[in-house]
């Protein structure tokens, strides 16, 4: 797995973790000044097309930034499966959008436009700041009013790529040369509203263009890793791990741990639907091996202490769900030892053994139990009396593993 | 490496703090690129982007938490940033909110820029500006926080890792503002 992100607080501490922040914001403010960004005559001129700063900086901000990252993350050193993309609200966003081009008309600034205004003492900016706090305060007070739209059209973190349906590569080229199309025409438009003259820009703008097109067109090439490459990565230390059952949890350990309420337990069934009618453990969902690649997000964004146990009848499939969680950067999955086979072998109770025949000579990863009824969670075995096992000896395997995703973005 | 675009012209310059010498802005393409990396390494370091809204919105609710703690605490969109003993200014945001300001600054002071003026159009008066910029700032706060992210978080941020809402968002905001533009000249020329 990529080594980036890091989690710094967790390997710096929080002292120097909020220090790189601290750095990184410097950076921020430094650059948003050099580009003339605290002046607010500037930042208006955008919008008679006199002088097109705004469009110019932030458009070369976003593809330098998307050509860096997904090099990177092609090459394998990140994983954009840990970088925080904003969810999408879609109508939310757009009339906050609407709302907020409407701000930057009359005041002059964006938000953080204003932190460098009043940075360098320019009092429309110290107003600009006080009105926004006064909007934050007012949104504060009256979002309970509208709080069901505020949540509606929700789509998850939800990417361009998976809009078009098309492979990333081809997103990240195609705004590229968008971008350089608007920046041709904001170099004309200055021409005619601005009366600068193109010819005037420095020329090596003309090889960084060539420059992101290139590294665009490499992105394309590589492609991004699928579960395949991720798992090719890890594979030597993994097996490793699962050949000394570092990762396969006893039955007495997963019935412990539904007990623990400190931990956010996901049982994952990957089984086909009718042994799961047979016979499930209570509360384990079914899913199937496709269906896994679908919530991949969903499970990254569950909270730190949650446990996945992923289960089969036996250990194969089970397995091969495992590889394709941990390979995505899922965090602290684990094998359900012996599968649900092994679950029955320890609890099944008299309930059980009414309803099955002899002990099947099952093939591998088939459920040995032979139930007469579909019995589903509907019997002892599937929710057992912990009470009854206090005293079964285990060692315990689960360790919660520190989480790496960021859990909120920019603006929380 | 630092083209002189134009010496911007001042409003009224009430007092020169720093008697350093006036330079002019960088060059657009490479302000863009030089943010395009920093943005970049905050993704690769931290997984996180850029910021500049919630750190002020954090601010707003410490204040608003020394005002008035049981409101903040009755109110559920506040509690999760400051409800019982949650420190609102404890988070990373707060963190590069501070940087930003200490950035602009010193980029400011190196180039001269720091001086206590209003920036402003010939034709309005500089209370008028103070008003305008007040109420901007209004909707902007307003909206950043309804579309849940300023144009830092939502649409630089967003907008670099291919988030589709952040993409929306951002023609939202330009759609915006040109659309009112005409309407406000008068504000700029």
């Amino acid at each position: 797995m990529a080594t980036f992100p890091l989690a710094l607080t967790a390997i710096l501490g929080k002292p120097l973790a909020y220090l790189i922040f601290l750095l990184i914001g410097f950076a921020f403010g430094f650059v948003l000044e050099s580009s003339g960004f605290a002046h607010s005559p500037k930042l208006a001129a955008q919008f008679y097309f006199k002088d097109m700063t705004v469009l110019k900086v932030m458009f070369t901000g976003i593809i330098v930034a998307m050509v860096l990252i997904f090099a990177s993350t092609a090459l394998g050193w990140l994983d954009y499966r840990l970088i925080w993309v904003n969810p999408t609200y879609l109508w939310p966003g757009i009339v906050g959008g609407l709302i907020m081009g409407v701000g930057f008309i009359i005041g002059g600034f964006c938000p953080g436009t204003s932190l460098t205004a009043l940075a360098t003492l320019k009092l429309d900016g110290v107003f600009f700041v006080l009105g926004a706090f006064f909007g934050i305060f007012a949104f504060g007070e009256t979002v309970e009013t509208f709080t069901v739209w505020w949540h509606s059209s929700y789509m998850g973190r939800f990417t361009l790529p998976q809009l078009f349906g098309v492979e990333t590569g081809w997103v990240v080229l195609g705004v590229v040369l968008m971008a350089l199309f608007m920046f041709w025409g904001s170099e004309q438009l200055e021409k005619i509203f601005g009366g600068q003259d193109p010819k005037q820009a420095p020329k090596w703008r003309y090889y960084g263009a060539g420059a992101l097109v290139v590294v665009a067109l490499a992105i394309v090439m590589m492609g991004q890793p699928t579960t395949a490459d991720r798992w090719a990565k890890i594979a030597p230390e993994k097996n490793f791990e699962l050949d000394a059952r570092t990762y396969q949890i006893e039955p007495i350990e997963l019935l412990h741990t539904m007990h623990d309420h400190k931990l956010n337990l996901i049982m994952l069934d990957v089984r086909d639907e009718a042994d799961y009618n047979m016979f499930h453990i209570m509360d384990a969902e079914r899913i199937s091996t496709e269906e896994i690649h679908n919530r991949i997000d969903e499970f990254i964004a569950e909270p730190a202490n949650t446990v996945f146990v992923v289960m089969s009848n036996d250990e194969a499939n089970a397995t091969e769900v495992w590889k394709t969680l941990v390979a995505e950067s899922v965090h602290n999955v684990y094998i359900l030892g012996g599968g649900v086979n092994g679950w029955l072998d320890n609890f099944a109770s008299d309930f059980e053994a009414d309803f099955c025949g002899d002990v099947k000579t099952a093939s591998n990863d088939e459920l040995r139990y032979n139930f007469s009824a579909a019995l589903g969670a509907s019997c002892p075995a599937a929710y057992p009396p912990i009470e009854d096992y206090e005293e079964v000896e285990y060692s315990p395997k689960i360790q919660l593993e520190l989480k790496r995703a960021p859990a909120s973005g920019g603006c929380g | 490496m630092t083209t002189s675009v134009e010496t911007p012209k001042r409003g009224q310059s009430l007092t020169n703090i720093f008697k350093r010498p006036t330079k002019g802005y960088w060059n657009p393409y490479l302000g863009g690129t030089l943010l395009g990396v920093v943005l970049f390494l905050a993704f690769f370091i931290t997984g996180q982007g850029l910021g500049a809204s919630g750190g002020l919105n954090r601010i707003l609710v410490w204040v608003e938490d020394l005002v008035a703690p049981g409101h903040v605490d009755r109110t559920p969109y506040l509690i999760d940033m400051a409800g019982g003993d949650l420190n609102p200014l404890d988070s990373w945001i707060v963190m590069m909110t501070v940087g930003t300001i200490a950035g602009g600054f010193v980029s400011g002071w190196l180039r001269g820029r720091v001086k206590l003026e209003t920036n402003k159009g010939p034709n309005i008066s500089v209370r008028t500006r103070w008003a305008m910029a007040f109420i901007g700032g209004g909707f902007m706060g307003y909206g950043a926080r309804l579309a849940r992210g300023c144009t830092s978080g939502q649409a630089l941020s967003g907008g670099a890792v291919l988030s589709v809402g952040s993409w929306a968002f951002m023609f939202a905001v330009f759609g915006g503002a040109y659309a009112l533009a005409y309407f406000v000249r008068k504000l700029w020329y």
